[in-house]
């Protein structure tokens, strides 16, 4: 299996939308790698929080511009 | 950082310390089972500021101001300081204006809807079933790719703008203050008799507001959320806050002798069952449309964000349409300006979560 990593783009969407679009994004990998990128700390929080409730890990969460770059993994 | 209050028992403390303080609000002198009212307040200030005449509602409530000062003061010690702008704005306006006119029809948003059950107002239950029958049905527009769009950053100085409007109403309100008897102190409006004469003292209103905007900003506390992430995500972090606060309210109410079940004759309230959920049933779409209670869309103007100080000058706004057009419910009951007002609301709120939708996964 190729390491190519799907990127959510959440900058700018308030919440529920990068929750959303995170768990849209988990359902179509089903496992793997993924970087979710938000901008408020109230995204970061709830992104972990949904990602956490469906089995993913929280690999790290890096500050980038005005946000984070938050990756998560579920191994097959 | 690990952000404490926004664990699960961080939000179970947040919105035990909201039930606790607003239960004493009342003690002290705010109005019954209206120790926190958001939709009640900002129409209180709406008319203190003379945009609508309703002489019972009107009182510049220091705890609005708290709200934002306190979720601002939070916001920079955090460094979540974020200014951000360009979400839609006029729908946002106008989900505003048409949450606070449903909230007014059932006579309460969120938090009284919850503290009018916490004070045995059973009328409340109606309006609680409104308001998740609403939320549902935005749950149903987010599901299918309804969303207002993305913001963008701005400069500083524009997040600045809505806590310094907040800042100088408090200010003004220390030129003006209230001349016991007296109507009118200067610019404001003050209620002799009703609602808006009931108040805590202003230090204590203001001291509590900002406390509870501090926590509510770190804690990300929205009850419109804790029903939404129920529904939507089966997650009951949010939903844990909500209960927290009505549980702690009634202890509270139970030990400062504030309990006293019923239907009938309950403080600033009515007995329209239908009328209840239906004006619940619109704020709750029209909050789950612009992703805040009205509490949380005065936390987020406090942070920065210039989308929910819009949604806010939409309260402010449906406020004065609500009393100047006789919308609002009183103790007798919605009128039937206000349930053609529901109706019209219901479809603009259909029209928007139908339209504003793309594939944005």
């Amino acid at each position: 299996m190729s390491d190519i990593v799907n990127t959510v783009d959440a900058r700018g969407f308030s919440c529920p939308q990068p929750v959303i679009m995170t768990l849209n994004g988990i359902k179509k990998a089903n496992k793997g790698k993924m970087e979710i990128l938000v901008d408020t700390d109230t995204a970061k929080e709830n992104v972990s929080r949904a990602a956490g409730a469906q089995g993913w890990v929280v690999e790290d969460i890096q500050p980038e511009d005005e946000g984070y770059r938050i990756t998560i993994r579920k191994e097959g | 950082m690990r952000n404490v209050l926004a664990t699960k028992w961080g939000i179970i403390l947040v919105g035990a310390t909201i039930g606790v303080l607003a239960s004493l609000l009342q003690f002290w002198g705010n109005p019954a089972n209206m120790g926190i009212c958001v939709a009640c307040f900002v129409r209180d200030a709406t008319g203190a500021l003379g945009l609508h005449r309703a002489p019972v509602v009107q009182y510049l409530r220091p705890e609005i101001i708290g709200f934002v000062l306190g979720s601002f003061v939070a916001a920079y010690l955090f460094k979540e300081f974020r200014p951000r702008l360009g979400s839609a704005p006029i729908v946002r306006f106008i989900l505003g204006a048409l949450a606070m006119i449903g909230a007014l029809i059932f006579l309460g948003c969120p938090w009284r809807a919850v503290l009018r059950l916490a004070g045995g107002d059973w009328n409340a239950i109606l309006g609680l079933l409104g308001l998740f029958a609403g939320i549902w049905i935005g749950t149903r527009f987010l599901r299918n790719g309804y969303n207002l769009g993305a913001t963008h950053k701005t400069y500083t100085s524009v997040g600045w703008l809505f806590p310094l409007i907040m800042a100088g109403l408090l200010v003004i309100m220390l030129i003006y203050p209230k001349i016991p008897g007296e109507a009118q102190s200067g610019v404001l409006f003050y209620s002799v008799e009703g609602p808006g004469s009931m108040h805590a003292p202003l230090i204590i209103s203001l001291i509590l507001g900002l406390v509870i905007g501090f926590l509510a900003q770190k804690s990300r506390f929205c009850t419109m959320g804790a029903l939404r992430d129920l529904i939507l995500f089966k997650q009951t972090h949010l939903f844990s806050g909500f209960v927290s606060l009505a549980i702690a309210a009634f202890l509270t109410n139970l030990i400062v002798h504030q309990f006293s079940p019923g239907f009938v004759g309950q403080p600033v309230a009515h007995t329209m069952h239908f009328w209840n959920f239906a004006g619940m049933a619109l704020a709750g779409l029209a909050f789950s449309l612009a992703g805040g209670c009205p509490g949380r869309q005065l936390f987020l103007s406090g942070e920065g964000d210039g989308d929910a100080a819009v949604f806010v000058v939409g309260m402010v706004v449906g406020a004065a349409f609500a009393h100047n057009f006789g919308l609002a419910s009183s103790a007798n009951g919605a009128t039937p300006a206000g349930m053609v007002a529901v109706l019209i609301g219901l479809a603009v709120c259909l029209l928007i979560g139908f339209t504003m939708r793309e594939n944005i996964a």
